[in-house]
């Protein structure tokens, strides 16, 4: 799937899970600065794409996505 | 007081503590599964399952969740003792009195948290003892991991709280199971004399407080410590 795609069904599942605007869910959006998203809520944001994606994502793979673009782009290289 | 139907697993429910337990849940309305590693018991969802091995916690989940519904209620009861002064105690022992005790219970509810955020709802109880907090000679590998229940249950009631899970330990007294079959009639009759209530607990009262915790009346209790102990441990 390509980064663009995968943003969008990132997009629809942020709003669901982290209960935020679908507008303010960009490329660029920050989930800590600008999300203003915890810890426990990334975690269970995570867990979420897991299962919509069927895929499992480490630690080590995770610790470097602050953002949603950057989410995408892992998203998107783990499914392709 | 009515109290809403859940799906419950509890580990260690064949014999014991764990078996009074899970019976008591089932009358209680509840639909409870247990782990046994040799032998169901009658009447009851049985799951095999070893809590030293994450293949088969995994495994076991993903058969109650088949025939029940994700596990709401989690009673973590399985345990061990491998009593022995410490210059005598192996690494060995210490390590797999840690293992069966605290790193399954670690097992267990991490592989029960994932349905639990995800419904908003939780039960977490670990069955401690109260060994964990007065300590007990010949019991260092066992009081330690029971100890140690106190803090993860206590981490996780602050870590799940916003998602409506509560996680809280029982710590029960001198109860007659096999676990203290073997204990001499000397020591015995020596252990009644320190407990208040001059008597040792029938496993039933102990899954008295287990479904209390599992009901709907325990919702504002979490990060407890529950003593069960005819007053054995009293002000640890
Ligand atoms: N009895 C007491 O005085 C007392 C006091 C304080 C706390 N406790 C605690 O209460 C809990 C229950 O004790 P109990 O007195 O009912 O003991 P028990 O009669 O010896 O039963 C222990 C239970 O744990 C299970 N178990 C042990 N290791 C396991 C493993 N690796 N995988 C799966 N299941 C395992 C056993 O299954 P199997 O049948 O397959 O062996 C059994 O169902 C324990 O955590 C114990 O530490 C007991």
């Amino acid at each position: 799937m390509s980064p663009a795609e995968v943003l969008d069904v990132l997009r629809a599942r942020a709003v669901e899970v982290l209960e935020v605007a679908a507008e303010d869910v960009q490329p660029e959006t920050s989930f800590v600065e600008d999300l203003q998203v915890d810890s426990l809520s990334l975690v269970e944001f995570t867990m979420d794409l897991e299962d919509e994606f069927g895929i499992e994502l480490s630690e080590d793979e995770l610790t470097d996505v602050h953002t949603i673009g950057g989410f995408a782009d892992l998203i998107s290289r783990r499914t392709s | 007081m009515t109290t809403t139907p859940r799906s419950v697993l509890v580990t260690g429910g064949n014999r014991g503590i764990g078996l009074a337990t899970a019976r008591a849940l089932a009358e209680a309305g509840h639909r409870v599964a247990v782990t046994y590693r040799s032998q169901a018991p009658e009447g009851l969802l049985g799951v095999r399952c070893d809590v030293t091995s994450g293949e088969d916690v995994d495994r076991a989940f993903g058969e109650v969740e088949a025939e029940h519904g994700p596990v709401e209620v989690l009673v973590s009861n399985a345990g061990i003792t491998d009593d022995q002064l410490l210059l005598r105690m192996t690494e060995e022992s210490f390590s797999r009195v840690v293992d069966a005790n605290l790193t399954a219970a670690f097992r267990v509810a991490k592989r029960a948290s994932r349905s639990m955020l995800r419904a908003r709802f939780g039960r977490l109880v670990f069955v401690s003892s109260v060994v964990a907090l007065t300590g007990g000679a010949g019991q260092a590998n066992y009081a330690a991991s029971k100890a140690g229940l106190v803090g993860f249950s206590r981490s996780l009631a602050r870590e799940l709280g916003s998602r409506g899970i509560t996680s809280n330990v029982v710590a029960p007294g001198f109860v007659d199971t096999d676990m203290t079959a073997d204990l001499g009639d000397a020591r015995k009759a020596e252990l009644l004399k320190t407990i208040p209530l001059g008597r040792t607990a029938t496993a039933d009262e102990i899954a008295g407080v287990v479904a209390f915790l599992a009901s709907d009346a325990s919702s504002y209790v979490t990060g407890a410590v529950l003593p069960v102990d005819g007053g054995l441990g009293m002000g640890h």
